[in-house]
């Protein structure tokens, strides 16, 4: 299995978590995995909802120290 | 005799080699210093003037400047931009053939759009992000006499204010030609909000209900439909237009890719000492980064000021004295004649007040401060 992708938003106000990790699906492969850090709460929330929106599979959500970590594959 | 090159000629390199020539007087004149800049043009462009461009507010010649006139003496500057990156002999290879050797390089290269990444977004949609689409932008904007504009977002772009701002001056634009009642602007972001900062978001989308201004957020572009005139999502939604406006997505530039440095051209670049991952003596500025911060001139501004500020003690003491914060600082303009902006870093969110006429003013202002701050002076 390839390696998980990490996509380091943190401290990213702009363009933010969410849209680092648009950037990073259009190189990745279907089936990838990719991680979000994010030290943006709000990530917890609006990055699920897109995936969902757009068709992507959400994996799961944890915080660490200030740091949520969230986890999807890319579907299409 | 310590060696610097910078490579490329916009605000980054150029800020970065003024800092360092003023910091290093004693040093270039006594030989103990070189700084030599490569850059693939002569001339340098002020690229936020883009934006007025394509609204009438300025002409094409307010652009540029010649860029050896922006630079301290004692900076050697050769317009021959590089085609090879041999990390490993410190040196780089340049178009015209010659070989330039390096002790500390910086590369500052900067970011290109790239519509065609999207299928029919070169055919069906206007921008402004070169000269010639500015101009071409505002040809069809005069003959435009009514009708459905939407504004489109492409991910990643250069600088994340332009989406609202080329949104609040069309408006204004559309009023001064009396054709407010004819004209509805849609406005496509993104992200669950219609800015990335969430604070000029909140503060946004009121201001969009209140011009009468439709937006979709979730919207990430598909392609384009321009013999039908429909743009399309990711998300599944078809919008009409009848006339497209987008803001490209961007890559960095081809050399960058070609020489395999980075994946789309963004090198990976340490986000507070800002040396390219794994060199210790190349150093990355501006767009050319993958820092997840926003690409805008801004950035590139301070952390030319703090490279050239390290390069400079590197030489004079052996070690850098400082880490970039993530400033940035951009002007948001809201229409013709009403402007804000937004200042933050790695750790502090922005916090943008309401649009007043003195900041638009101190932003035509700027227009022309700029070049005194290419010089490294403000």
């Amino acid at each position: 299995m390839a390696e998980k992708i990490i996509v380091d938003g943190r401290g990213s106000f702009c363009p933010g978590p969410l849209m680092e990790l648009i950037v990073a699906l259009k190189s990745a492969q279907v089936g990838d995995v990719l991680e979000v850090l994010s030290t943006d709460k709000g990530s917890a929330n609006d990055i699920p909802e897109w995936l969902n929106k757009v068709g992507h599979e959400y994996i799961s959500t944890t915080e660490s120290d200030g740091v949520w970590h969230i986890t999807l594959r890319k579907a299409k | 005799m310590k060696k610097i090159l910078i490579v490329g000629g916009g605000m980054g390199g150029t800020i970065l080699a003024n800092n360092l020539a003023r910091r290093l007087t004693n040093e270039l004149k006594t030989g103990k210093v070189r700084i030599t800049m490569l850059s693939a043009s002569e001339k340098h462009m002020y690229q936020p003037g883009l934006l007025y461009l394509a609204v009438g507010k300025i002409t094409p010649d307010e652009l540029y400047r010649d860029q050896a006139s922006l630079l301290e003496p004692g900076i050697e500057f050769f317009v021959d931009p590089v085609e090879e990156f041999k990390l490993d002999n410190n040196q780089v290879k340049t178009k015209s053939g010659k070989t330039f050797d390096y002790d500390y390089m910086a590369i500052a290269t900067g970011s290109r759009m790239f519509p065609e990444g999207i299928p029919g977004m070169v055919e069906g949609a206007e921008t402004f992000y070169t000269e010639d689409t500015a101009l071409k932008m505002f040809k069809r904007l005069q003959s435009f006499e009514g009708g459905k504009v939407v504004i489109t977002v492409g991910v990643p772009h250069k600088c994340p204010m332009a989406p609202l701002e080329i949104t609040f001056m069309l408006h204004d634009y559309f009023k001064d030609r009396g054709l407010a009642d004819k004209v509805q602007l849609h406005y496509t972001y993104p992200i669950g909000r219609v800015h990335s900062l969430e604070n000029v978001a909140k503060w946004a989308a009121p201001e969009m209900d209140k011009l009468g201004i439709k937006y979709d957020t979730f919207f990430n572009i598909k392609e384009v439909d321009a013999k039908n005139k429909i743009l399309r999502s990711e998300e599944g939604v078809d919008l009409k237009y009848d006339l497209l406006i987008t803001i490209p997505s961007h890559k960095g530039m081809e050399v960058v890719e070609k020489n395999g440095l980075g994946q789309n051209g963004w090198i990976p670049t340490n986000r507070t000492k800002l040396n390219m991952e794994g060199r210790d003596n190349v150093f990355i500025l501006g767009d050319t980064t993958n820092i997840p911060i926003s690409k805008a001139g801004s950035t590139a501004h301070f952390e030319a000021d703090t490279l050239g500020e390290n390069l400079a003690a590197i030489v004079k003491m052996g070690m850098p004295v400082r880490e970039y914060d993530g400033k940035v600082f951009c002007f948001i303009e809201c229409g013709k004649d009403r402007a804000t902006y937004a200042m933050f870093d790695y750790k502090n969110p922005p916090d943008p007040k309401a649009p007043t006429k003195a900041v638009h003013w101190f932003k035509m202002a700027y227009n022309k401060l700029y070049w005194i701050s290419a010089r490294g002076l403000l």
